[in-house]
Order: C-alpha cells, then structure tokens, then sequence
C-alpha cells in the first residue's frame, strides 16, 4: 500500500506498480493528459490537431508497408507499385490510404493552421508554438514532395524536375544546390534512391521530433481557445483554471468521436474515390516516368498549387521563387506581425474579419490558379490574389487601428 | 536572353491556350467492371485486337480467370497468344525496337491506359479513325490526330472517311506566324465508306466491351475496393454514432 493507485496501476495489476516505480508512466500520463486542464469551450475547429496526429500515425504505418514491397529503382519503381497494387495482398488498401492520407494531412493542417489564424493562437506566449507549427508544415511540405516523386510516374518526374528547378533559381548557389540535390546532372536513379531514403528516414524522424516539441511547447503554454480568454489568470484554490477541464477524458472522447466523421470521410475517398478526380492520384502519373516526354501540362499536387501560383505570377524564375519563399516566411513572422490587442476573431472588428475572409478567398484562389494551365487571364488573377495574399499579412500591424473591438468577457462563453 | 524566353512564352500563352481548348468533344462510354459477361467479351476484343501490339504487362493471366468467372484453361486457351503460362503476364512477342521501326513509336503498354487517358478518351479514340492517304499507315484519328496507331477494329466498324467543310475563321497559327484567311478547310465528322462486319451498335456495344476490359485492368482492385468499403463506411458509422453518445455522456456535468 501506501503509494496511491493510478490508472496505469489499476489495468497492470502488480506489474504496472513495478514498471511504474522504474518508468513512471503514470507521472508523464498525469502530466500530459489527467493533468493537462483545456479550455472546456473548444468548437469544431480544435478537433485538427489530434487528427493530425492520428493522419501521422496512419501515414507511418501504411509507409513502413509500402516499404517493404517497394523498390526505390528507377527501373523497377514504377512497376513496383502497381505490384502492390495487384498481387500483395490488400495492398492496394495500404496504398491508397498512403496517397489519401497524404492529402488528407494538408486538409487537416491547413484547418488547424486557419484555427491559429481565426482565434489568435499564435500570440504572446505561444509565439514558439505556433513557429515550431510552421517548421512542421514545411517538413510536411519536404516529406510529400519526396514522396510524390517515389512512385515514378510522369507527374513524379516533371513535378520533380520542375520543383527542384527553383533550388537552382537561387542567386549564386543555385545550380550547385540543384546538383546537390539531384545528385545527378539530370534526375535519375540516383535521386530516386536519396528521395527514397529522406522520405523514408530523415524527414519522418524530423517531423516526429518537432510535432514532439510542438505538443510540448502546447503543454507548456496551455491551449487558447474560440474566446481568446487566458484560463490559467482565473484559477479556484488549487490553481486549477476555473474555465479548464482534464484533457482526458473529456477531449479524448470527444475527439474520438471527431476521429469518426473523419475516417467516415477518409474512408469513403479511400474505397470510392481513390484518385479524387485527379487531385490525390492524378492521371499523368499512371504513366511511368519518361525524360523525353514532357506532359502538356505539369502542375504541383493540390496542396502545393497555392504557392505554385504565386511563383508563377511573377513572369521572372529567381523573383517568382524568392516570393513563394516569402509567402511562407509570411506566416513564420504571424506572431509578431499581429499587433491586435484582442486575440479572438470573435470580437474583433470588422475590418480583422473581413481582412481574414479575404486572405482565404486568396488562398483558395491562389490553389485554384496554381491547379490549372496557365493563361494571361489567370496570370492577372494569381496576381491580384497574390497582392491579397501578402496584403494580409503586411495589414496585421494596423487592423486594431482601423476598427472598433467588441468587450472580451470574463470567462469562456459556451456557443451551442 | 532568359526574359526574353520567358517574355515569349508569355506572350505565346494566349495563344496556345486557345490552340488547346479547341475543345475535345468526348462519348461517353458506358461502362460497368461488375458485368463478367461484358469483361470476357472485352478481354476477348483485347486478345484479339489488341494484344499483337500493346502489351498489359502488369496484367496476370491467373487474375483474369479468378476476376471474369473463367476456368485456367479457358483463359490460356482463349486470351493467351500462343504459349503463355496461368502465371505469366500479358506481354507482348514483338519486340519494342520493331515496333519503333514500324510504326515510328513503340505501342504502349496498355494496362493503366484508361486511368491516364479515362474511359471515354478511349472509347471515343476506337471510334474515331479514319483514312488519311497522308499517313505512313493510311489512318488517322479525329481525337488524336497524326496518331501512330492505325485503326485495328476497321473489319468490325468498316472504314471511315474523313467528311470536310469550309468554314469561316479569322485567324489561325501556323508555325509561329499568325495566318489571316476568310475560310478554312474543317473536318467536320466522319462517314462509313465501307461497312463492317457489325451494325454501329453492335460496334459501339463492342467498343463499350473493351472500354470496360481496359477499366477494369486498370485497377482490378476496384470490384473488391467497392464491395468492402460499404462494410468499412458502415462500421464507421456505427462507430462514429457510440462514440457520438459516449462524448455526450462523458459531457454531461461539463456545464
């Protein structure tokens, strides 16, 4: 007796007492889940994060499948995959949930990243927290685009050849950089294989790393949530938020049953609508890779299109990469742009609110305009929309000036 | 020089988009891979039209007899070219390097043609050649013009010719100069010069048939992929709404 039971204890008997004095689970298990008090007024956009997390998961288990059928040689690459898809058995399950996982994990982020964005969770003090998001993102960015590639496929090749282009775009270092890359004068079964081993190795232990510091920078600082409200200054005796509630179980359970409606959608992709209308598997790359035969029309994967057409606004290459860059340092430098002394997108003004609608609109303009084959018409659109795109970001520091807040209340309020 | 070239293209896009968009008038086929009867008379069509030329070498001969309802023997005898085994897959004898020197480009493997091209891209293809006296193989096609592939269902569809018009255009691009002129010699459909051994619906069906077959080797995953995500939606289903009542109840004291 004497030490008090836990939930570790009491399901593992005497052997989880024992490993439990030697590991203590139950102390990490307190510390990050009994122990870990949220906002009690989360709505349907907190459920992105732990989706993620569940994406990450599925994607590192149907990978280390795939990888034990596929061949990363340019030879056999191809051919390998479509193995999978015939003679392994349910392996085109696994495939298909590797593919649909991929765009199903920018789907989700893209959602949690425009939750940050709606509810200011990006201010003082989770500034860290939202930068280690975003080198998430872009690690996410490096895993999918080497990956892409591993299939061999037309789409592979040329969206290879055309993204690894931009490296030599950069001034000075540019096409040592490309060849560094490549490790080949042309794209070859050489890049293939390094591809194979980043997207298999370096990226994926990257990726766990940093979502690891980003779960705990979010432990450390406390979630925000829909109201923008700081729980932790409002606290009973104990100094437990009068506003919080244990993460588990309350959050668990409930994202269970957001990870439900999410597979219901995942699996219907999955079983019905694998390629998704040549957006998650598009047709180009049903035919093998071949270097002298450049598609019609060579276009990024949907959930690169957005930046793809910012790029492609600028007639110039080294320009055009150098913008699509800053596109995303943009969101890097969010936490310090953003100036609003409200944090909630619910009570502030009208000129926040119509700023962020705007910068949506721009975006998923900007995904449509990178999706299609160029022409002058929609050159001047991904222009205009670029403009918004940036003016968004650069308007940050001044949209309290312009605009009357509504009061902040005390306490969380409880919407539906 | 580089922002020369790329002022160019920019210039030129315009241009070539219109050039594109000249609008690729599709049929719709009307396919469905759960039909065996509609699979073997496809694969049938395959064996015999297509198969001499293009390879689907991700294609097991074992898998077709297990997916279309025949027996082992039934297959090798009647899909199999020559002396194939059950295990052995839908290559092809001729070798690519001939086939380059016959007709200039090596026919492609055909096993993910109708997940590149799409089922009605392919159905409109088959249906769509006509004689040329200006090509090597004396056919061309409407949807894919200056097509290597002469046409291998002319004794089933009979043979097309081409029927022109005049029509007024403004301006056209030939080469890279722009070309002025009042009217233009338009191909504007297609009419049997020769009749086939089947009926034009027979031949369509027949088309539809292979259309099917192409479809179905294309990803032969499918019939099963749709039959067990039923189970897996429903499942989720049931799942989703207990997990639906568990929150809520867990919920019940968070005020």
């Amino acid at each position: 007796m004497g030490r008090p039971a836990n939930a570790f204890s009491r399901s593992m008997g005497n052997l989880g007492q024992w490993i439990d004095d030697r590991l203590g689970v139950s102390a990490i298990w307190a510390y990050v889940m009994t122990g870990y008090y949220a906002p009690k007024n989360f709505d349907f956009w907190y459920f992105f994060g732990s989706l993620a997390l569940l994406v990450l998961v599925s994607q590192l288990i149907t990978g280390i499948w795939l990888a034990m059928y596929f061949k990363p040689d340019a030879d056999l690459a191809f051919a390998s995959v479509e193995f999978i898809m015939r003679d392994v058995e349910w392996g085109w399950l696994i495939r298909y949930m590797h593919s649909t996982g991929a765009s199903a994990f920018f789907v989700v982020v893209y959602l949690h990243m425009f939750r940050g964005l709606l509810y200011g969770s990006y201010q003082k003090p989770r500034e860290l927290l939202w930068v280690i998001g975003m080198l998430v993102f872009v690690a996410l960015m490096a895993e999918a685009f080497l990956g892409y590639v591993l299939p061999w496929g037309q789409m592979s090749y040329w969206g290879a050849q055309v993204i690894i282009s931009l490296f030599g775009a950069i001034p000075w270092v540019g096409d040592d950089l490309a060849l560094w890359i490549r490790g080949d004068y042309v794209l070859s079964d050489v890049t293939l294989n390094r591809f194979f081993a980043l997207h298999v190795a370096a990226m994926p232990l990257a990726l766990i790393g940093l979502i690891f510091l980003h779960l705990m920078a979010l432990r450390k600082v406390g979630s925000n949530n829909p109201d923008g409200i700081e729980i932790k200054e409002l606290t009973d005796a104990e100094g437990i938020p009068l506003d919080g509630i244990p993460f588990h179980p309350y959050y668990t359970v409930k994202d269970v049953f957001g990870v439900g409606v999410f597979l219901l959608v995942a699996a219907f992709i999955v079983f019905f609508a694998p390629d998704l209308g040549g957006q998650f598997l598009e047709d180009a790359n049903f035919e093998p890779a071949d270097p002298l035969n450049t598609p019609d029309h060579i276009k990024p994967v949907w959930y690169f299109t957005p930046f793809y057409a910012i790029l492609r606004a600028i007639p110039l290459k080294a320009p055009g990469v150098m913008l699509m860059g800053l596109s995303l340092v943009m969101l890097f430098l969010v936490p310090w742009l953003d100036r609003h002394p409200v944090r909630s997108m619910r009570y502030r003004g009208w000129v926040s609110k119509l700023a962020l609608a705007a910068f949506v609109v721009s975006f998923i303009g900007l995904g449509y305009v990178g999706g299609a084959a160029g022409s002058s018409t929609l050159t001047t659109v991904a222009r205009v929309l670029t403009v918004v795109y940036f003016g968004y970001f650069l308007g940050l520091p001044f949209y309290y000036k312009c605009e009357k807040s509504h009061p902040v209340p005390e306490r969380v309020t409880k919407h539906g | 020089m580089v922002r020369k070239l790329v002022a160019g293209v920019l210039l030129a896009l315009p241009l070539v988009v219109t050039a594109s968009s000249g609008g690729e008038h599709l049929e719709q086929a009307n396919t469905n891979i759960n039909s065996q009867a509609s699979l073997q008379r496809g694969a049938q069509l395959f064996s015999n039209y297509c198969l001499s030329c293009h390879s689907a070498s991700y294609v097991r001969y074992r898998r077709l007899a297990d997916d279309l309802g025949l027996t082992e023997a039934q297959v090798l005898e009647n899909l199999a070219p020559t002396t194939e085994k059950i295990d052995d897959m839908m290559v092809v004898a001729m070798l690519p390097e001939d086939a380059e020197t016959w007709f200039g480009v090596a026919p492609p493997d055909l096993t993910l043609v109708a997940r590149s091209r799409g089922v009605d891209w392919l159905y409109t293809f088959l249906k769509s050649f006509y004689l040329d006296d200006e090509r090597p193989t004396g056919w061309n096609n409407v949807l894919f013009d200056n097509t290597a592939m002469p046409n291998p269902l002319w004794q089933l569809q009979g043979i097309q010719a081409a029927v022109f018009e005049e029509r007024a255009v403004h301006a056209s691009l030939a080469g890279s100069k722009l070309v002025y002129a009042q009217t233009e010699h338009v191909l504007s459909g297609l009419e049997i010069i020769e009749e086939g051994i089947m009926t034009e619906e027979e031949f369509d069906q027949a088309v539809n048939d292979l259309v099917t077959f192409l479809e179905y080797i294309a990803e032969p995953s499918r019939i099963k992929r749709e039959s067990v995500g039923i189970w897996v939606l429903l499942f989720l289903a049931v799942f989703t709404l207990f997990a639906y009542f568990l929150y809520k109840d867990y919920w019940r004291d968070v005020k």
